[in-house]
């Protein structure tokens, strides 16, 4: 091996920086899972009926099933029986109704991940909603974007508060039945956010959802449902983290966006749950189900996501584009380093007329990590002068590691134009020996072709998430030099 | 300046510098020629840091420092600049990003403050004219889709920015035009001063046209064979490198 195939490895040993555990007194339910779990659960969230009967349909039907082994993973089967579906932290029966009542170890926790939940600190122009382990914590400018008719609130909250909506479209995108892990969130989810833009409203501003795990031994099965009414307009984020641990912990979500004629969802995603350590201990399992119905005529949804943390993850942001003329993106950067195995990529239904979609989607590995990009290009006989264009480019990093591309393409309609392409390339020793030579050192030099390599995913991110996006790809990337 | 004492440079076990002796003083201009396979690149290569090669004896002494013990980046902050014989391109890198940190890492390494924003596209803009460049190539990603010529003006851009004391050209006129030979030409006479100093390493008299060698060294198999003024240089024109390697062979 070569003086600087050396440095690059080297480059790999980073430290993850939100690896610290709060120390809280927590109600978590032993771990374990059957109906009385769910009976439990329904009920500690003080949930209406049809939830519970939805949740008990999920389950049975999620006992039928079997864990998926096509994507290209590999880890040891899930105990089940040995996870805690519920832990929240200890609180007055209705939940705070101010920040001075939520504990403040919680508040410093946020505020050490970087997200002050005091709404005097935040950024304007961001709301938050906060979800800490299995409960949404707190939520931000409630007031203000309540003015303007938008609904941002935890799903447990939208369920006592808006049933109707609620009842309206859960599992409408993503039903039960959907897949394996898609029924068990539905069986067990606890919280995540829920989002109602009413017709002909621009969210005033952007809106987000920081999940974070503390509790060890727990699942976090968030479900998060976005919908936007006829001509709205919301920009949504999120972003995760989770402490250190030996054990991997498993996040199995469930996301569904329904834009209706003439609305734009934007949903930007920043991953950066922990990934295991170099030798490929501990880390999350990140098994999600992200899926946006683009209902309406004329709709867009548009994913962008950063996935740089997590042991394994296993996700396929996709749009059904139903209405006439809708449109769907995916820009997607996925890192992968150390042991770390990423399965990812996404899925295109072309229903409608003249839908197009765009999928640009670049996989980074390094170290002894496995990226794969796996989309599914699908054309029905009634999408009349659909078009799609893919691209899809691997980079490695170092000589250990692997890229693999499995593009699914189905047309059924003549007047399709469905475009595909795709490179795979190295960092070479001569980028780095020029890049040195001009002053770099070896880890600037990496971080500033990985960052060139990913920039046109990088322009589609809002403003400052592009900037966090650049300073975690350098930092997921530190150590891998020199 | 630069004093090379008897260096020998391996390559996989095989010697291919075989005791290089040089002495280069500020302000000068060497010409390092010789036939392809003599260890021009290599000397280069080695000068500049790059990996593969394996010092078996010799020094460098560069400022006064053990420039041998120095990795890349830490010779390119103290001075040393290579402009490449095949530059390499960097997608998705922006010319002129590349250029602000490239030149920071140099300015932090003098504990110099980042350069202002506005005084570094001032500057830019006024190498660039220099080059007679199009100021669109500031803006593409490095050396991406250049043709050759505008490959090599760019290395040389480079040298103007971040302004090295050592600047060494690895063929430089390589795949030029006689246009943008003059060109790049007219941008390292540009660059000539009292305290910087060049090593031109080149197979061709021609660039030797256009920028005026104080000293001509010729490289044969591995060693200085024959060292004089700028007047070498049309000998070897007029009669070959072989005479020498002969000559050489003779002694």
């Amino acid at each position: 091996m070569s003086a600087s195939t050396q440095e690059i490895n080297n480059l790999i040993n980073q430290e993850y920086k939100q690896g610290f555990v709060t120390e809280l007194e927590t109600d978590t339910f032993p771990i374990g899972l059957d109906e009385d779990v769910i009976h439990r659960l329904s009920k500690v969230k003080n949930e209406p009926e049809f939830m519970l009967e939805y949740r008990l349909k999920a389950f049975r039907h999620w006992q039928t099933m079997k864990s998926p082994e096509w994507a290209f993973v590999k880890f040891d089967p899930i105990d089940y029986q040995a996870i805690s579906y519920y832990s929240a932290p200890k609180r007055k029966e209705d939940g705070p109704k101010s920040l001075d009542e939520i504990d403040p170890q919680v508040l410093e926790a946020y505020k050490k991940l970087g997200i002050p939940l005091d709404e005097q600190e935040r950024l304007a122009g961001i709301a938050v909603d906060a979800v800490f382990d299995s409960v949404s914590v707190a939520t931000t400018f409630k007031g203000k974007l309540k003015d303007a008719g938008v609904i941002f609130c935890p799903i447990s909250e939208a369920l006592r508060e808006h049933p109707e909506l609620i009842k309206q479209y859960l599992g409408t995108v993503v039903p039960h039945t959907d897949n394996y892990f898609a029924a068990l969130n539905a069986a067990v989810f606890t919280d995540g956010s829920f989002v109602y833009i009413p017709k002909g409203v621009r969210c005033p501003m952007e809106l987000s959802t920081y999940f974070r795990i503390n509790a060890a031994n727990t699942g976090q099965f968030e479900r998060t449902l976005i919908i936007a009414d006829e001509g709205s307009h919301v920009s949504y984020l999120e972003g995760c983290t989770a402490p250190m641990r030996d054990e991997n912990q498993l996040h199995a979500a469930v996301v569904e966006l329904v834009a209706m004629k003439d609305a734009t969802i934007k949903y930007s995603t920043v991953q950066n749950w922990y990934p295991g350590d170099k030798n490929g201990l501990g880390g999350i399992y990140n098994f999600v189900t992200k899926r946006a119905d683009c209902r309406g005529e004329n709709s867009k949804v548009s994913w962008t996501q950063v996935e740089t943390g997590s042991a394994i993850t296993w996700k396929y942001p996709s749009c059904v584009l139903t209405g006439d003329n809708s449109i769907g993106e995916f820009y997607s950067v996925a890192l992968t380093n150390n042991y770390q195995q990423a399965d990812t990529g996404t899925k295109m239904i072309h229903i409608g007329k003249n839908t197009r979609s765009t999928i640009i989607s670049k996989g980074i590995s390094a170290g002894h990590a496995q990226n794969t990009y796996r989309g599914l290009v699908k054309v029905l006989k009634s999408a009349s002068g659909a078009r799609n264009y893919t691209q899809c480019d691997s980079l490695l990093v170092g000589d250990q590691c692997g890229a693999h591309t499995f593009p699914y393409i189905e047309v059924k309609q003549p007047s399709a134009q469905v475009e595909h392409e795709a490179t795979t390339s190295k960092i070479s020793e001569d980028q780095l020996f020029f890049c040195q030579q001009r002053g770099l050192s070896a880890e600037d030099a990496v971080s500033m072709i990985v960052n060139g390599f990913c920039k046109e995913v990088f322009k589609e991110l809002p403003m400052e998430f592009a900037v966090e996006a650049q300073a975690l790809l350098g930092l997921s990337l530190e150590g891998s030099v020199g | 300046m630069l004093s090379i004492k008897n260096l020998t440079v391996n390559v996989n076990d095989k010697q291919i510098l075989k005791g290089i002796n040089l002495e280069i003083k500020p302000g000068e201009i060497h010409a390092i020629m010789g036939p392809n396979g003599s260890g021009k690149s290599t000397l280069s290569h080695i000068l500049s840091g790059k990996a593969g090669y394996t010092v078996t004896g010799g020094s460098v002494t560069y400022q006064g420092k053990d420039l041998l013990e120095m990795a890349p980046e830490i010779r390119a902050r103290e001075g040393v600049f290579l402009a490449f014989q095949y530059p390499v391109e960097i997608p998705g890198v922006s010319n002129i990003y590349l250029l602000k940190a490239a030149l920071n890492s140099i300015r932090k390494h003098h504990s110099q403050p980042e350069v202002d924003a506005m005084d570094f596209l001032t500057l830019i803009k006024d190498k660039v004219r220099l080059l007679e460049m199009d100021e669109k190539f500031l803006y593409r990603a490095v050396n991406e889709g250049f043709s050759g010529g505008e490959k090599k003006r760019n290395e040389i851009l480079q040298m103007a920015i971040l302004e090295p004391k050592l600047c060494i050209l690895d063929e430089t006129d390589s795949g030029l035009d006689i246009d943008a030979l003059k060109v790049v030409a007219e941008g390292v006479n540009s660059l000539r001063a009292a305290d910087r100093s060049f090593v031109m390493v080149t197979h061709y008299q021609r660039l030797l046209d256009y920028i005026k060698p104080d000293f001509v060294h010729v490289l044969a198999n591995g060693q200085i064979v024959k060292s004089g003024g700028a007047e070498l240089a049309l000998e070897l024109e007029e009669k070959g490198y072989s005479w020498l390697e002969d000559s050489k062979a003779a002694i």
